[in-house]
């Protein structure tokens, strides 16, 4: 991977958007994560500066909640919903497996910056259970199989 | 309504079942059809278990719904009841009763409502849910939406709408059961000339999800019921805080409240009364604890979602200091039809004590899953077998979790027990938000109790001690039950550590978090000893107690549980031919993960524990 320097000017274009600052840490910060993929440290001091805030308090916010990503994630974000009624119809199973295919941890993303697994606490698709979500598309009613067919396609097809 | 229309189900879960191809293949087909069509989205209306569905309405013909399809189904079924005008028989699911007499029903066609699953619903929240397009607010109206705002702010008091709610008997939906009407007497009678109303939308048990589907079908009904509430309280600024897991119930609620202020629903002096109210949308970002009122509000402050220890209550000081009205997204929802047709008609649903209806995502191991509205006081069994079709394969079911991690499990032998917030409570579980899912015989009671506690555990905020270490602790001796290394001693262990985490806790998570725990002791105990004592798991579940075996008779020596096992520790069992040795499971090697058990085409592959042998 090359190292490239990270443009930071559209986080100020953000905070510039943003004419009530109260209570808008948590959307400011969603909006610097739908452009980056994730928050990128170096972006928390000019986010406190312009929110008027410490950048503990920024720090704090993105380590309490769970959407926050403070590294890089993937191209295709595969995400095995963890609920109940996927739990009880054996999305474990299909998480450990995927662990096995993609050979990262859950959390964690392949080197070749292809993938990230993740696992969520639910989407509310449970009368679908279990689901795996692939970046926005919930997929219905999945398998172990079916799950590491659909990674392989990805692989094949966009390789 | 001029031309035919057909509509299409795209909801989360009707647009993971499917229902975009659908929808796509419906308007191609359409166009080569060269018929004039109208093709509509609509919400979810409930029946998960068919999706993707498709409605088609002829004018002056009686809407029929078609489902479980793929889009290779269109083109048939556009030919046959676009083109013909005759019902396609194969993947109908029913036709709606006619709206009025001149709308001319089909013959031979079964009515929706007559269908198991819907003869015992009563809709009320779900009413608009799969029948408008959510984004289109002429299509709300056009069923009566906005009449129980424009009557409470025209024609009635605030004193006469809070009335009207105590009489209706509503209580809080998102799980504790406050009575409403109450809740808003003490945020209008708490001094301030600035007050906030605010819809919990943070649906975050896992294996709920009521509050989507009203939210992403029908989101102008919360709008209505806050906008009859913050009149009532006197509230100046709304918000609506949805979890970021739902971005089509956001996306919908947007929609929604631009149209409304558009219609000078919101806003300014609306409905020329004086009254003023401004709704935002505040999405969360992944936080279980932010369902619990306090945090929810430290959360809309942009802060970390933690609780606050009460009073003082968010009635008298609540997000941004002061007073402060919360409801859930399924409360809101009822509030505009008990304006409408008053709180004496939603009273006479329910039991004595629990009013109304109530939504239950029905999930799991049942064979008819979705969404149920049901009068308050069902019996549970007609939930399960009348409405939900009974257990998947026509196994044996162990017990209904209701409530989620905060609720408990409901063994088998209670299935008569009404659905109510005072029977659940009785039995040492909750209504809750709604979530009900069914476990069979091949669920462990005591892996389900380590699945909630690790759940909670992760999810507590940290901010008390009894939470962050009693859930890590319950957890820590869970897992090693789990494992085969239960302890004599363990359950009790479990007891006493688990109430004292819920006399102590800050906040409903930890007070709650030990329910699951403490239900499937009272109830599976057997289990537990049977971990702990004969290191065994009776539902063969737990992978660390249980074994895999080939019964040689049945194994025909195909060799497909030796291609696919992924630790390569099954020998033998190749080329088929008499004489080949039979499969052999290396017991030392074997990880447990199960691949041989579900693939072998033969059920020659079993697993057992202790005494207890499946095949699959």
């Amino acid at each position: 991977m090359s190292v490239q320097e990270l443009d930071l000017s559209r986080v100020d274009e953000i905070i510039s958007q943003t004419t009530n600052k109260k209570g808008a840490l948590i959307p400011v910060l969603q909006k610097v994560q739908k452009i980056y993929g994730y928050v990128p440290e170096e972006s928390i001091e000019q986010i406190a500066n312009g929110l008027q805030v410490y950048p503990a308090d920024v720090y704090g916010v993105l380590t309490f909640y769970s959407q926050f990503k403070l590294k890089p994630r993937g191209e295709y974000i595969v995400r095995v919903c963890c609920g109940t009624a996927c739990h009880v119809k054996g999305s474990a199973r299909i998480a450990e497996d995927l662990v096995n295919k993609l050979k990262v941890a859950v959390g964690e993303t392949t080197e070749d910056r292809k993938f990230t697994l993740e696992t969520v606490a639910c989407v509310g698709a449970c009368a679908l259970a279990p689901v795996v979500i692939i970046n926005e598309d919930v997929h219905a009613k999945m398998s172990a199989d079916e799950a590491r067919r659909m990674i392989d396609g990805i692989q094949k097809g966009k390789s | 309504m001029s031309k035919p229309q057909i509509i299409i189900g795209m909801a989360t879960c009707g647009l993971a079942a499917g229902g975009k191809a659908v929808y796509n293949k419906a308007i191609e087909e359409a166009g080569r059809l060269g018929i004039d069509v109208e093709v509509r989205k609509t919400g979810c209306v409930g029946m998960c278990h068919r999706e993707p569905l498709m409605d088609i309405i002829i004018p002056g013909r009686t809407r029929v719904s078609y489902s479980d399809l793929k889009a290779e189904h269109v083109p048939a079924i556009l030919e046959s009841h676009l083109k013909n005008g005759e019902v396609y028989k194969d993947r109908l699911l029913g036709q709606f009763k006619p709206s009025s007499p001149d709308i001319q029903p089909y013959p031979d066609t079964q009515y929706y409502d007559e269908l198991d699953y819907n003869r015992k619903q009563h809709k009320i929240v779900l009413k608009n849910c799969g029948f408008i397009d959510p984004t289109k607010i002429d299509e709300y109206i056009a069923r009566g939406g906005y009449e129980g705002a424009k009557k409470a702010i025209t024609t009635l008091t605030p004193e006469q709408i809070i009335d009207e709610v105590k009489k209706s008997g509503l209580r809080g939906r998102g799980g504790a059961g406050f009575p409403t009407g109450m809740k808003w007497q003490f945020c209008k009678n708490s001094p301030g000339n600035e007050k906030y109303i605010i819809c919990n939308a943070d649906e975050g048990d896992p294996g709920a999800f009521m509050d989507r589907s009203v939210l992403e079908g029908d989101p102008h009904a919360v709008i209505e019921g806050m906008l009859i509430g913050g009149f009532a309280i006197g509230a100046t600024h709304g918000y609506i805080y949805c979890r970021a897991e739902y971005p089509l119930a956001v996306e919908h609620l947007n929609i929604a409240i631009e149209q409304a202020i558009e219609r000078g629903f919101l806003g300014k002096d609306i409905f020329g009364s004086g009254f003023d109210l401004e709704i935002i949308v505040k999405e969360g970002a992944g936080a279980f604890v932010c369902g619990e009122e306090t945090a929810l509000m430290n959360s809309i402050e942009g802060k970390r979602g933690m609780p606050n220890p009460r009073p003082p209550f968010p009635a008298q000081k609540g997000v941004w200091g002061k007073p402060s009205n919360i409801n859930n997204v399924e409360t809101w929802a009822n509030v505009p039809q008990i304006i409408t047709n008053g709180g004496a008609w939603y009273a006479s649903f329910g039991t004595e004590k629990s009013k109304g209806t109530k939504v239950f995502a029905l999930t799991g191991k049942i064979n008819r899953t979705g969404l149920v509205e049901v009068p308050n006081g069902i019996p549970l069994k007609e939930i399960i077998y009348d409405i939900g079709g009974g257990i998947i394969g026509g196994k044996k079911l162990k017990a209904v979790q209701t409530g989620g991690p905060s609720g408990g499990c409901i063994p088998s032998s209670f299935m008569d027990t009404m659905v109510d917030y005072e029977s659940l409570a009785a039995l040492g579980s909750i209504v809750g938000s709604g979530g009900m899912v069914v476990m069979d015989e091949d669920t462990c009671m005591v892996d389900m109790a380590r699945y909630f506690q690790a759940f909670c555990q992760d999810e507590s905020c940290g901010k008390c001690t009894p939470c962050r270490v009693g859930t890590k602790r319950l957890l820590e001796i869970l897992e090693r039950i789990v494992a085969g290394n239960g302890r004599e001693g363990d359950i009790e262990l479990l007891l006493d550590l688990g109430s004292q985490v819920k006399i102590t806790s800050l906040c409903g998570l930890g007070q709650t978090a030990p329910n699951p725990v403490i239900t499937t002791i009272k109830y599976f105990r057997d289990e537990y000893e049977a971990h702990i004592k004969d290191k065994t798991c009776p539902a063969c579940a737990c992978s660390a107690l249980i074994h895999f075996e080939v019964t040689p008779d049945l194994c025909t020596k195909c060799g497909i549980c030796v291609k696919n096992c992924p630790v390569n520790c099954i020998s033998g069992g190749t080329g088929g031919k008499k004489g080949e040795k039979i499969a052999f499971i290396g017991d030392e090697a074997c990880i447990r993960c199960g691949v041989c058990f579900e693939k072998c085409p033969f059920d020659a592959i079993f697993k057992y524990s202790g005494g207890v042998k499946k095949t699959s």
